[in-house]
């Protein structure tokens, strides 16, 4: 566990060719591999660490994950497209300045400083991509999931926005325009689907429950209600 | 730098594979992970840009094996070692070397709380004067810096339209590498399909990227 230790730590340190120092031993006579099976054990001693140095808060961390795993997820974009479909001025307010009307439902924050929403019509259909690393609007839509993060997802997006809409099951019209972000900057951006028909005189919470996450990513249409549901 | 993290337009990555119900964390490590890095992060001993530049750091057959939280860990380490919060005998040992003083952790509850409602802005309310008017026509730099830059390969030397001017923004390059944030502003910018791919992608699409005044020219 010791050697292996010191291996990973050298190993990341050289992989990364980062400076050297002086006191970290660099051996050649093993496979160099960054993040062992056993990666659970090794972040655990290094928060161990941490809270014993003083330089971390456990309730802090527990504070954190709690928050992105039960607290802020897409529910949040969902009511706020929601929102937009139900109040005409609302809409016009969130596609003007999303930030002033996202904070309107009280949504703001770490990952989502300076967002920008953008609006799917028949006529113009628009997706998000991060291909440099994964940038995505948490306080509106939660952590990403691993398929946005994916190279494959990262990698062809820009380049074959339409293969990828198919492997979600969705079909464009080849007379649809297709804008795809790269959120290259720190702009977050938040798709506003088109509302699904068969919903005019659905409510608030009634619209937000068909808001998937990834039509807010643009990678999905927001499906009708299934005949027979009536609201 | 021109690294594999630049992804845009790459082939061979397969089909994008969605997992249902997909929980937040799939591995309680990977939470430990993402908050440590917020905790650490507090102490504000480096920036947005540096820790991803470490990331894209990884070397790429590494950085294309491992998963996000992976990822994301080993440049984490990395990043301890180098700004001294712990040094590798420390991480051996699994104890703090003798003698060392205990801090009082940066980020309490109620901060983390306010980092998460408040978040980082990058903007910053500087008098900065935009280069571009929107609807102006601009070619993307031909630039490829060894260091961090948040200007793709695939948009280089292509031409493209202003669409919109976000404002004044610490520009990455610079702060990647301590050297200042040189703040300045940033466009959407848009690009046709057909300029950036050719005749293979459809007339109408388009591809708009977040660019600062560094990236750009007039065309």
């Amino acid at each position: 566990m010791t050697t292996n230790r010191r291996d990973f730590l050298t190993a990341a340190v050289t992989a990364a060719g980062a400076a050297l120092t002086p006191d970290v031993p660099h051996t050649h006579d093993h496979e160099h591999q960054a993040v062992p099976s056993d990666v659970a054990l090794r972040v655990k001693a290094l928060e161990s660490l941490l809270v014993e140095k003083g330089l971390v808060d456990r309730a802090a961390l527990d504070a954190l994950i709690d928050t992105y795993e039960n607290k802020i997820g897409p529910r949040n974009g969902a009511r706020v497209i929601a929102r937009a479909w139900a109040d005409s001025a609302y809409k016009q307010r969130l596609l003007a300045n999303a930030d002033a009307a996202i904070a309107e439902l009280g949504y703001g924050g770490m990952q989502g400083e300076h967002m920008v929403v953008v609006e799917n019509t028949p006529k113009i259909h628009n997706m998000i991509v991060c291909t440099l690393c994964s940038c995505y609007p948490w306080p509106v839509l939660g952590l990403p999931p691993v398929w946005y993060k994916s190279a494959p997802y990262r990698s062809r997006t820009v380049i074959d926005p339409r293969g990828v809409l198919r492997e979600f099951g969705l079909e464009l019209p080849a007379d649809v325009e297709v804008r795809v972000w790269d959120s290259t900057a720190e702009l977050r951006y938040l798709v506003l689907p088109e509302r699904p028909a068969g919903t005019a005189h659905w409510n608030e919470e009634q619209l937000a429950a068909l808001v998937t996450r990834d039509s807010m990513v643009g990678v999905a249409k927001v499906a009708p209600p299934q005949a027979g549901v009536s609201a | 730098m021109n690294g594999v993290h630049d992804m845009g337009g790459m082939h061979g990555m397969g089909p994008v594979q969605e997992e249902k119900n997909e929980p937040v964390f799939h591995e309680q490590w990977e939470g430990r992970v993402f908050a440590l890095r917020r905790a650490m992060g507090a102490w504000r001993k480096w920036n947005i840009d540096v820790t991803r530049h470490e990331v894209e750091l990884v070397p790429p057959a590494d950085y294309l094996r491992m998963s996000y939280y992976e990822r994301q860990f080993a440049a984490f380490l990395v990043l301890l070692a180098k700004v001294a919060f712990i040094t590798p005998k420390e991480l051996d040992a699994g104890k703090p070397a003798p003698g060392t003083p205990v801090a009082v952790p940066a980020l309490t509850v109620e901060k983390a709380n306010l980092l998460i409602a408040k978040g980082a802005p990058t903007s910053r309310d500087v008098p900065v004067a935009p280069r571009f008017l929107a609807g102006q026509r601009v070619r993307a730099r031909n630039i490829n810096p060894v260091g961090h830059t948040r200007l793709p390969r695939y948009a280089r030397g292509k031409l493209g339209t202003i669409d919109r001017d976000h404002g004044v923004f610490v520009f990455p390059d610079t702060n990647a590498h301590y050297l200042g944030e040189k703040p300045q502003h940033v466009y959407s910018v848009r690009f046709a399909a057909r300029e950036l791919w050719g005749q293979q992608a459809a007339q109408q699409d388009s591809v708009y990227l977040d660019l600062w005044d560094d990236y750009l020219d007039p065309a």
